[in-house]
């Protein structure tokens, strides 16, 4: 059933700050990056910052690792005289997308007119997500976890990508297509970390850090902040920028995949997937879409398997032939026609998580709105509809589709 | 063929850098590895196990428990290869292995796999349990190679 909010909100402002190497951005401040990105998104949407009267967070207001946002000294630091809505969404990363969603449900339960989603992050050394399950204090759930030295997420997803390997003979080429191809995306993105050509030798040079799944497997551990606001299609009209109407938003997931970052007692095929199926199909249903009719597809690329096995979740291939969809060239963006390739819809045209920077999901947002706004850097042609997603990651997780307004 | 990485035997991390928390619901299994028995949170009422020891059953939400003896074999169903001590960052080759655990169907352990070289692990490789001795006097199921 056709969503009954579909196309009633729209994205109107994105800003962001530089992004900087893992540490780097100090002795910036978390609201200080906070500030930056809010304000330029402002600046976007062409409204005072002072207008905003609504946060909607995602990872239960986690600025980074271990800080939280607090409401209260935003406002204080930008000067909103009040707030009416200002809620998060749990867990972690797997929420991006989806604190878009929940500015829907603060503007059409007309709590507030104008939301803000913000993310910032910054990784001082006590606050390394690489290994922040290594770093956590024990608990007598993780207790069944953490004494394997599963140390972080992707220690986590390379034992389901090496299940994933097993079952349908996916293969480390897959992952590195991934890899080269989200590099070719970034190596005109003027704020990319990583914009040198990457070759399948440099590639297979990389070290493993979790076999079957290497360092350039991994995605980069950056610094920075990222902010979008979002208000009603009415009021959008007065912005400054052609909407992004947010035209389908779902977050949750399946009991299977609640256990896969916590004891890995999922069944297959959970197991081996990115546990996006139920968030999916969630947006398939409320749109009359599919995966065949999204422009692009931005694609939470925290480790290069599980956007592999994202595009299986989403059904953009068959379960089990991920391997030879990404093989088959179709994640690549084409410069010349501004399409994909071989039939396939481009992904992560930005250079994502493994190429361009690490802000927690954020990036592949603002990248969904450029695209539909019709001005990204690596512009797909006629940009309709852009599938933006949030996780794998413990429950929720969460997708978008973006429409062109 | 991609060229194979030989990275020799795999190696269980030390018992000296591991800690663990318990609560009333899953100390039971722990008490049990201290005496090096192999237990699985079992619903009293409907049979069905699970894993890690919650306080109601899933299934059926009863909150009776049963903590049989498990025979101590099981079969890899997955893995990862790892090769520094998180601890110190020192070369250390040691093998993150879930394990499907004989005679607790649906449970699967997250343990170390020693008894063999890490290359050699596979997918429904037969194992047996045995017992690590880790900080504040607890004891922590590994495996070995059957």
């Amino acid at each position: 059933m056709t969503w009954a909010h579909q196309d009633k909100c729209a994205i109107v402002g994105v800003g962001a700050t530089d992004y900087y190497l893992r540490g780097k951005s100090w002795p910036r401040t978390m609201n200080d990056m906070a500030g930056e990105a809010i304000l330029k998104a402002c600046d976007d949407a062409g409204i005072s910052v002072k207008d905003i009267d609504g946060f909607a967070y995602y990872a239960g207001a986690s600025a980074g690792y271990v800080d939280k946002f607090d409401s209260g000294s935003l406002m204080e630091t930008l000067g909103m005289q009040q707030v009416s809505f200002t809620a998060a969404l749990t867990s972690g990363g797997g929420g991006s997308a989806g604190g878009v969603g929940l500015a829907t449900a603060g503007l059409m339960n007309e709590d507030c007119r104008y939301a803000v989603t913000v993310m910032a992050v910054q990784q001082t050394p006590n606050a390394r997500l690489g290994t922040i399950f290594g770093s956590m204090k024990p608990d007598p759930e993780n207790s069944f976890l953490q004494p394997s030295g599963l140390i972080g997420p992707g220690h986590l997803m390379s034992v389901l990508a090496r299940r994933h390997m097993h079952l349908f003979g996916s293969t480390e080429d897959a992952f590195a297509e991934i890899v080269m191809a989200s590099r070719q995306h970034a190596l005109n993105r003027p704020k990319a970390i990583r914009r040198t050509p990457l070759t399948k030798e440099d590639y297979l040079a990389s070290v493993m850090l979790a076999d079957p799944l290497r360092r350039l497997d991994f995605c980069l551990e950056t610094d920075g902040a990222v902010a979008v606001i979002t208000t009603t299609a009415e009021r959008a009209k007065d912005c400054r920028q052609k909407p992004a109407y947010i035209h389908a938003c779902a977050h949750g997931a399946s009991r299977a995949w609640g256990r896969a970052f916590g004891w890995m007692g999922m069944p297959d095929p959970e197991f081996s997937s990115s546990g996006h199926q139920f968030v999916g199909d969630r947006l398939w249903a409320q749109s009359g879409l599919s995966a065949a009719d999204m422009d692009v597809a931005m694609i939470y690329d925290h480790f290069s398997s599980m956007v592999l096995a994202q595009l299986e979740d989403y059904r953009f291939c068959e379960r089990g032939e991920g391997n030879d969809y990404v093989l088959a060239g179709k994640t690549r963006y084409d410069a010349a026609t501004g399409k994909g390739v071989n039939g396939g819809v481009p992904v992560n045209t930005h250079g994502g998580h493994l190429s361009e920077a690490y802000i927690i999901g954020m990036t592949h947002v603002v990248e969904g709105v450029e695209q539909v706004r019709g001005s990204a850097i690596n512009q797909v042609a006629d940009c309709e509809f852009a599938l933006v997603t949030g996780g794998p990651a413990p429950i929720p997780i969460s997708g978008l589709i973006l429409r062109r307004g | 063929m991609p060229e194979r990485i030989i990275y020799g035997p795999a190696r269980v991390l030390p018992g000296e850098q591991i800690s663990i928390s318990t609560n009333p619901d899953t100390e039971p299994y722990w008490r049990a590895a201290k005496e090096h028995r192999l237990t699985a949170c079992q619903c009293a009422s409907c049979g069905a196990f699970r894993s890690p020891p919650t306080p109601y059953c899933p299934v059926c939400s009863s909150k009776a428990k049963a903590w049989p003896d498990l025979p101590g074999g099981g079969a890899v169903f997955s893995y990862a290869i790892c090769n520094k001590n998180p601890a110190n960052g020192e070369d250390f080759v040691y093998v993150p292995v879930v394990v499907e655990v004989d005679g607790a169907p649906g449970v699967r352990l997250v343990a170390n796999l020693t008894g063999c070289n890490a290359e050699d692990v596979h997918i429904g490789m037969r194992v047996t349990v045995e017992w690590t001795e880790i900080q504040d006097g607890w004891v922590l199921p590994n495996f070995r190679k059957a």
